[in-house]
């Protein structure tokens, strides 16, 4: 018998629909991975098997966890269930772990609401669980606070409280979306030796296919709240019969043809550079020490060239788009555009700053809600000495929105009114309106479902070839900057520690750090080798 | 936390010097004599003169800065002109009825507040909190003297539980102290306690959303456990702030109330000295209600360390 069996499950939320006829079955010690973009339900189905649904929640169709149905299961019953028979991890380390108690306490907690243990026996237990997690004692007392910890450490502790009453059912929603990759891979493993350990049954949420490839044992792929398709890891990913599933997993590992780079002229000259940030004051009269951000970093952009940077979180990178828009003075070294500084003076050189133009990560949150599109992609005029007005004006917006593939109309709706792809669109336009020599793409396609990604990568491409676009890409995600840079550079601790031609850096990388950054990202099977090992055995 | 402490100590030394210093320039830089304007417009030049010697005009303004803050140091604040008493005697009988008054008017508030803004926000969007926050509304809307007014003819006039206005004094015990402060209390507790429910609710139910609401219910809490175990503590910090604007606000801001019930407090005081054109006494009054107000919001910045542990490490 299956440790949990879903069938039919439906799901409507205030009369929307929500999932429907969701089937799906879990053995222990099984890692299942529910994949799909989002709006697919997949995390609707994890709160269903919690009862943690929104109000207005309608459920129909059968849960069973080792027996017992859980839709049948009154509040208390399931507050009896939650956290003894099945434990959650959520996605968000930073946010998911009371600020003001201590991660002892924490621990301890689940252990205590449901009376397992004495409260001195539940201490010992909770040290134990996070010797167990990898936060050793000397170190990770019970005693931290959670602002103490990173955001891996956190989703340690996450996992301790979620494990504390061994659960048969261990639900994951997006573990590690939120950590660098070294981290994740860590989290992963963690994960996985728990299952086999404790014989306990994951249900894996995540978007990301090549975490389900190296973690799996059965996929579930998930569209608009139905199950599109389902099977064991290798099989289904060697024969994959949804056109969804096949064209998730083509979007996953898309490639965009960039036309070649012109003859080397330095656009981009970073020399030096140094940006270091004051600590607040230990003592009175003493001084402030620094925080070396950016620590003598140097490179050369040159015209036509596509640049990528990558580095995990803290490592500067963002600190250095800074500088590079001179939206923060830098404290040694300089940085020229065409030869000259981008920050002149106390302020940044305004000739300077308009050959560069910025598309950030978030979609949702950097635009201004109350303006219209057409005001929103004609903010870069102010950097102009002549703000085109009238016909100029309207004409370049629709020519704007006509090359990032939008229409001329859109450019009186509203912000909300777009999708994360079109917004992310937008932002292109907004950049692109005033021609300028350089883009900073700051983790541009970050927070785009794959396959909205794929298109956005694509516009990138064609915008090369139309525009002869320069430009710096900026993200941690090394399939993506793989694809679609000429050169890339990684940057650790403040430092760039190896630079070269993309496909040669990633093919034999030569730093120890680049060569740990491969190895922990998660890499997508080729589909083909799949079937053939599979045919072999 | 003992660095934090003396950090926030060292900025209430600060802020005192800064607020004495802010408070005999007006005084000084207000124009003509401060002895002819007490006086006023028709004073004899040698009673003009007299009040130049008794009030020290004649001698430097830093040294008669110097000597004012030296006085209040030793709990010397002058002479009142118009009652020809020490103004610290004056003072401390008024504080004995103010501060207790303030201090029941905030308990009284804070425990209407916190039940009220808990049941609201358990209960979002139902009977029960629409019925709270309609009752808060009112609670801010009434006049609190109009409402002290119907409390008189209600408890005092029909009923005669409490007395209509006046105060027997502490030397009559406790209870009966207590007792002739109630109405005064209930009256300005009310539009306090209406404020603090709200801020209670509101800041409840932001943290009923954060995720870590959602973990703990996960582990196993019920809605109620979440509630009192991860949410409340978190609530506080908002619900402190108010708190200690609030009691800054009793403790001279009750001056209306105080005229209804006839209590002889601070605010009356205050009054009093403003028309009499009593300098002394206003500046050593207001003086007195600065360091109140910074001292509550030292008490104030404490009790978020103690909530928060992330303030303890933060500078």
């Amino acid at each position: 018998m299956s440790l949990l069996k879903i069938d039919t499950l439906s799901l409507s939320i205030a009369e929307t629909p929500v999932l429907r006829d969701v089937s799906l079955s879990v053995e222990p010690g099984e890692i299942v991975a529910l994949t799909g973009e989002s709006g697919s339900g997949k995390s609707m189905t994890a709160l269903a098997l919690m009862q943690l649904l929104p109000d207005r929640s309608q459920t129909s169709g059968m849960i069973e966890l080792d027996g017992v149905s859980i839709l049948d299961q009154s509040e208390a019953q399931m507050c009896s269930i939650r956290g003894k028979s099945i434990g959650m991890v959520f996605q968000e380390p930073m946010t998911a772990l009371n600020p003001v108690k201590t991660i002892g306490d924490q621990v301890m907690e689940t252990v205590l609401i449901h009376q397992e243990m004495a409260p001195a026996q539940a201490k010992t237990h909770a040290r134990n669980l996070l010797n167990h997690v990898g936060l050793p004692e000397d170190r990770f007392p019970l005693s931290r606070y959670p602002h103490e910890l990173s955001g891996g450490q956190r989703q340690r502790v996450v996992i301790a409280m979620a494990i504390a009453l061994r659960p048969k059912l261990l639900i994951a929603d997006e573990p590690t979306t939120a950590l660098d990759v070294t981290t994740q891979a860590q989290i992963l493993r963690l994960l996985k030796s728990l299952v086999q350990e404790f014989d306990m049954g994951l249900v894996m949420i995540t978007h990301d296919l090549a975490v389900v490839a190296e973690m799996a044992d059965r996929i579930v792929v998930m569209r608009q709240g139905e199950v599109v398709e389902t099977g064991p890891t290798k099989h289904l990913l060697a024969n994959m019969q949804h056109p969804y599933t096949r064209m998730l997993f083509d979007a996953s590992r898309h490639q965009v043809d960039l036309p070649p780079v012109p003859p080397p002229e330095p656009l981009l000259e970073v020399r030096n550079v140094v940006r270091d940030y004051r600590l607040p004051r230990t003592r009175l009269f003493h001084h402030p020490g620094h925080h070396r951000a950016v620590d003598n970093v140097s490179f050369t952009l040159q015209r036509g060239e596509r640049l990528g940077l990558v580095g995990e979180s803290g490592c500067g990178k963002s600190t250095l788009t800074r500088a590079i828009l001179g939206l923060e003075e830098v404290q040694g070294g300089e940085i020229l555009l065409n030869g000259s500084p981008v920050y002149s003076g106390t302020k940044p050189d305004l000739s300077v700053r308009r050959k560069m133009q910025v598309v950030f990560q978030d979609p949702f949150g950097s635009f201004n809600p109350r303006h219209r599109v057409d005001r929103l992609i004609t903010e870069p005029f102010h950097l102009l000495e002549t703000k085109p007005t009238g016909s100029e004006r309207s004409d370049r917006i629709a020519e704007m929105l006509t090359a990032v593939g939008l229409s001329p109309d859109d450019a009186t709706k509203y912000i909300h009114q777009f999708s994360g792809g079109q917004r992310q669109r937008i932002a292109i336009a907004r950049a692109l309106i005033i021609r300028p020599e350089l883009i900073l793409f700051d983790e541009a396609v970050s927070a785009l479902d794959v396959s909205v990604r794929a298109q956005i990568l694509d516009l990138l491409a064609d915008l090369c070839q139309a525009y002869d676009l320069t430009y710096l890409f900026i993200s941690h995600d090394l399939s993506v900057v793989r694809s679609v840079t000429d050169r890339v550079l990684v940057m650790k601790g403040g430092q760039i520690v190896e630079q070269g031609e993309t496909e040669t850096v990633f093919s034999n990388p030569s730093h120890s750090y680049t060569k740990s950054l491969i190895a922990a990202a998660p890499v997508l099977p080729d589909p083909d080798s799949l079937r053939r090992s599979i045919e072999h055995v | 936390m003992l660095r934090y402490s003396l950090k926030r100590l060292f900025s209430l030394m600060i802020s005192l010097a800064v607020a004495s210093l802010v408070i005999f320039s007006v005084v000084e830089i207000a124009p003509g004599d401060p002895a002819s304007y007490m006086l006023g417009v028709n004073a004899q030049p040698d009673t003009v003169a007299a009040l130049r010697a008794e009030l020290g005009l004649d001698v430097s303004r830093p040294e008669r800065y110097l000597s004012w803050v030296a006085g209040m140091l030793q709990g010397d604040f002058g002479t009142s002109y118009t009652y020809r008493t020490p103004v610290a005697e004056m003072v401390k009988d008024r504080l004995w009825v103010s501060l207790p008054l303030a201090l029941y008017a905030l308990t009284l508030s804070t425990l209407i507040a916190f039940p009220a803004g808990i049941f609201a926000a358990s209960r979002r969007g139902k009977t029960g909190d629409v019925v709270v926050m309609g009752s808060t509304q009112l609670g801010i809307a009434i006049p609190n003297f109009w409402f002290a007014m119907i409390l008189v003819l209600i408890f005092a006039i029909n009923l005669r539980w409490f007395s209509a206005g006046g105060f027997v004094g502490w030397e009559n015990g406790i209870w009966a102290g207590l007792h002739s402060l109630t109405l005064p209390a209930i009256a300005l507790a009310l539009p306090q306690a209406s404020i603090l429910a709200r801020v209670m609710r509101s800041s409840l139910l932001d943290i009923l959303g954060e995720d870590f609401m959602r973990t703990a219910r996960a582990k196993g809490l019920t809605r109620k456990q979440a509630l009192w175990r991860h949410g409340l503590r978190n609530a506080l910090i908002p619900v402190l702030t108010i708190i200690g604007l609030q009691f800054s606000f009793l403790l001279a801001g009750s001056i209306i109330i105080e005229q209804v019930f006839y209590l002889p407090g601070l605010g009356r005081l205050v009054f009093q000295a403003i028309s009499a054109r009593d300098l002394i006494v206003v500046e050593s009054v207001v003086m007195l209600l600065v360091f109140a107000v910074i001292v509550v919001n030292f008490v104030v910045d404490l009790a978020y360390a103690v909530v928060d542990p992330r303030l303890r490490t933060r500078t």
